[in-house]
């Protein structure tokens, strides 16, 4: 499968990359291939910075199970608006 | 496979893509006098990879000119091809009209070695399974290779990028043979797509040979990936050295 689907989200935070700690400014949001993880399709996350280039990235691949347990991790761990 | 030569040459070089952009490009070439057909490869959604680069590789083993564009060059110079696919995903894809400029470029420089005998196909994996049909509508080709690529047919996904439209109104334009190559269990491009394609390229009358392969879903060629299913794999390369023997042949 290739889906072609992407969701994006503008996010304020940091995120550490290879070298170091940067500004993260926006997340793309996708199941489909993997570049690692041991699975067809994969959850995937990236952290994105585009004005400091492509390398400005952090990357996650998660399984479908895994990211469904952490977004309820996430959701779980906030406190109410 | 074929056998022509155990002696090649590979290396990245840089051509004027699309606009005028300079972008890198895999070559590689058996050694040789030739001539030799030309096959332009156009690499899959995770980026102009290692394994890109071995299927390039692979080509000229057979005695084939292969260049495989790196579509993702405009994400930044010195990218890993990873952090240059997401960087592209994130920007919204490669529009189609950039593809076939960069597809053309490649094209040309393979038609200007003193080896080529002046045929010329193209094939694509994924996301460049449907380029390939895109690129061999809009160029002229001898022959095509559609590697299960999705959004030929059928329709586009919600959230898909601007630049991602069907394909299905250019088939009247397919220049070249079409050989499509599918897994069973693909859900994009599904059995249905690929029907449906089947079925309109047969009512225009274009030569074309699809072959879906049961127990194999998208991705079954990436020797590196758990889509890989070695069966279909390597009936697929058959079907492949056969297409282009019969059409990229002096």
């Amino acid at each position: 499968m290739c889906t072609y689907q992407t969701e994006t989200v503008a996010v304020q935070g940091s995120g550490k990359g290879v070298a170091a700690w940067f500004p993260v400014t926006e997340a793309t949001v996708y199941f489909d291939h993997p570049q690692h993880a041991a699975a067809e399709h994969t959850l995937n996350v990236d952290f994105l910075n585009r004005e400091r280039g492509p390398s400005a990235r952090v990357a996650v691949e998660l399984t479908a199970a895994s990211a469904r347990a952490l977004a309820q991790a996430i959701l779980a761990s906030l406190p109410p608006d | 496979m074929p056998h022509v030569a155990d002696a090649l040459t590979a290396q990245t070089i840089r051509i004027a893509g699309h606009g005028g952009d300079g972008i890198d490009a895999y070559l590689a070439q058996p050694l040789g006098e030739g001539p030799f057909g030309g096959v332009v490869v156009i690499h899959h959604m995770p980026g102009w990879d290692r394994w890109s680069k071995e299927v390039t590789r692979t080509f000229a083993a057979a005695g084939y000119l292969a260049i495989c564009p790196n579509l993702h060059s405009r994400a930044g110079k010195g990218a890993s091809p990873e952090d240059a696919a997401a960087a592209t995903r994130a920007a919204g894809g490669v529009p189609d009209d950039q593809l076939v400029g960069d597809v053309d470029a490649a094209a040309r420089h393979l038609r200007s070695l003193p080896s080529s005998n002046g045929k010329l196909g193209v094939i694509g994996y994924c996301s460049g399974g449907r380029q390939s049909f895109l690129a061999a509508c809009r160029l002229p080709f001898d022959a095509a290779v559609d590697c299960y690529g999705a959004g030929v047919t059928g329709s586009p996904p919600s959230q898909a990028p601007v630049s991602f439209v069907p394909l299905i109104g250019l088939a009247p334009n397919l220049s070249c043979p079409l050989v499509g190559l599918f897994g069973a269990e693909d859900r994009f491009p599904s059995p249905e797509h690929v029907a449906e394609l089947d079925g309109e390229l047969t009512r225009l009358g274009k030569t074309h040979e699809f072959h879906s392969y049961e127990g194999a879903g998208h991705g079954f060629f990436a020797v590196d990936r758990p889509s890989y299913r070695v069966e279909a794999a390597l009936e697929g390369w058959a079907r492949i050295w056969e297409w282009y023997g019969r059409y990229l042949s002096s």
